[in-house]
């Protein structure tokens, strides 16, 4: 004990122990959250002033705002934070390496072994620190939608002064219906999400408290550590 | 044994004066102290999360305005003053235009020209008000841009008429102002920051597909810029005004952004 068995536990010599969301993640997570619910609500407002579908209307109750202004207006408050909050998550995940270590490698094999196995309902979540293969394709997935979410979302509102933008969209309704069909990916993704998120409630826990503690050099992600360091 | 308690700084050397306790017994009674407390912490939460004077109507609608306030000075910020929209074939000129306004097209109250004038004032040398000739008299510019509007619908649109900035330079308006504002035969009210309205793109319109505009659409005189939303582009102008104080616009007052720039 002591020691030994320590040092056996211990990642490798110079490795750095954090927890598995570190605390900027978790500010950024909760920030986006609710950025997220107010740019959601206010865009179905929005959506509703000219609906897209004529089939689609979303319900009253469910956008933010009284009237198309006051959802424009929500909306022109959630994008500074969307913007900036987005671009703070970007550089870190990129700069600290957690992209690549809790996003890749996906193998296709994995992603079809994953999608059996939850079709079983065998949603095994013993180790929460390590994502699946079919986690990693949607946090991408969702990664990529955010991003040309606010590509044409830029577009839509400054098609004149990012005109260089707006032509990789072709168009304003185009734009338009790129901004939609991203905010359905979005919505679609969040719904999947939280359901998720209830179902096994440790991962819930971990994105207010951190999650247990995992080592940088450890490229699978997931050695469990005793906080002290002890083991019997 | 119990030792006496130490000795307060605070604490008066001499006795207590208590005649304060008998002069209003009842005042004395209702005070709690509870409750006291729990109105001044309630009263500074919704201060703190509102950022707001508690005495205002809605608290949540002026702090979104500030927000406006601000994106207004962002847009002016990106305003690139001598980058052009894009600008369109003759062959996507939609006939006759989309007709958008606060009310019906039924409603439209057409301007009778023999004696509509186009009154000046503000910071402008020459105030002399125009005619409808006397502005069709002026050089001509056409464009065939984007009218998008603030709903999500567009179109795109064939409009001739004078330059705002040629105009502006022609009647001796002070360039270095802040603002352009309108006023329109329906009580309608508008106004441009100077940067856009000295904009290449940006005239007083008359024709829209090389003939007089038609009553709905602004006739005989409108606003018509590529660089902003479709609201922004008054229409049956009736007075200019060059000035650095502008007037709540009609469309600001119901919660819109004021600079709505494109």
């Amino acid at each position: 004990m002591g020691i030994n068995s320590v040092t056996t536990m211990s990642p490798g010599v110079g490795a750095k122990l954090r927890r598995m969301h570190p605390l900027p993640i978790r500010i950024m997570h909760w920030v986006n959250a609710v950025a997220m619910f107010i740019m959601i609500g206010s865009g179905w407002k929005i959506y509703n002033d000219e609906v897209i579908f004529g089939w689609l209307h979303f319900p009253e109750f469910l956008t933010i705002g009284k009237w198309a202004q006051h959802g424009l207006q929500w909306h022109f408050l959630g994008m500074w934070i969307i913007f900036f909050n987005g671009l703070a998550y970007l550089t870190y995940g990129f700069a600290t390496g957690r992209f690549r270590r809790m996003l890749l490698p996906i193998a296709w094999r994995d992603v079809v072994a994953t999608i059996k196995d939850s079709l079983r309902l065998k949603l095994s979540h013993d180790d929460e620190t390590k994502y699946n293969a079919v986690q990693k394709l949607l946090y991408i997935g969702v990664l990529l939608a955010g991003v040309m979410i606010v590509l044409s979302g830029m577009a839509i509102w400054k098609p004149v002064q990012f005109s260089e933008l707006y032509f990789l969209f072709g168009d304003f309704q185009t734009a338009r219906l790129i901004h939609f069909f991203c905010m359905a990916a979005i919505v679609g993704f969040v719904i999947v999400h939280i359901a998720l998120a209830i179902l096994v409630p440790k991962t819930l826990v971990a994105m207010v408290a951190g999650g247990p503690i995992v080592s940088d050099a450890d490229q699978s992600g997931a050695r469990h550590m005793n906080e002290t360091g002890n083991h019997p | 044994m119990s030792k006496p308690p130490s000795r307060s700084i605070f604490r008066p050397s001499g006795k207590i004066d208590s005649s304060i306790l008998q002069a209003d017994p009842k005042l004395l009674y209702e005070i709690d102290r509870r409750k006291v407390i729990r109105g001044a912490v309630s009263l500074g939460a919704l201060s703190f999360l509102t950022g707001c004077n508690v005495s205002e109507v809605d608290q949540v609608q002026s702090a979104l305005r500030a927000v406006s306030t601000w994106n207004d000075l962002a847009q002016s910020v990106i305003f690139r003053p001598n980058h052009l929209a894009p600008t369109y074939p003759e062959s996507r000129v939609v006939k006759p235009p989309r007709f958008n306004a606060h009310y019906n097209i039924e409603d439209v109250q057409p301007v009778d020209v023999n004696g509509w004038k186009l009154e000046l004032s503000g910071l402008i040398a020459d105030k002399r008000p125009w005619r409808a000739s006397d502005i069709y008299a002026l050089p001509e510019q056409e464009m065939i841009i984007k009218h998008i509007c603030i709903e999500g619908w567009d179109y795109i649109g064939q409009w001739s008429g004078v330059n705002l900035k040629t105009f502006l330079e022609r009647i001796g308006a002070d360039l270095s102002a802040k603002y352009v504002a309108f006023k329109c035969a329906d009580d309608y009210t508008e106004s441009l920051d100077m940067a856009s309205a000295l904009h290449p793109q940006t005239m007083l319109a008359t024709k829209y597909a090389k003939e007089l505009m038609a009553d709905p659409f602004g006739f005989p005189l409108r606003l018509r810029t590529a660089t902003k939303i479709g609201f922004k582009n008054a229409k049956w102008i009736t007075a200019l005004e060059v000035t650095n104080n502008r007037p709540q616009t009609y469309y600001e007052k119901e919660g819109f952004n004021w600079f709505s720039g494109m």
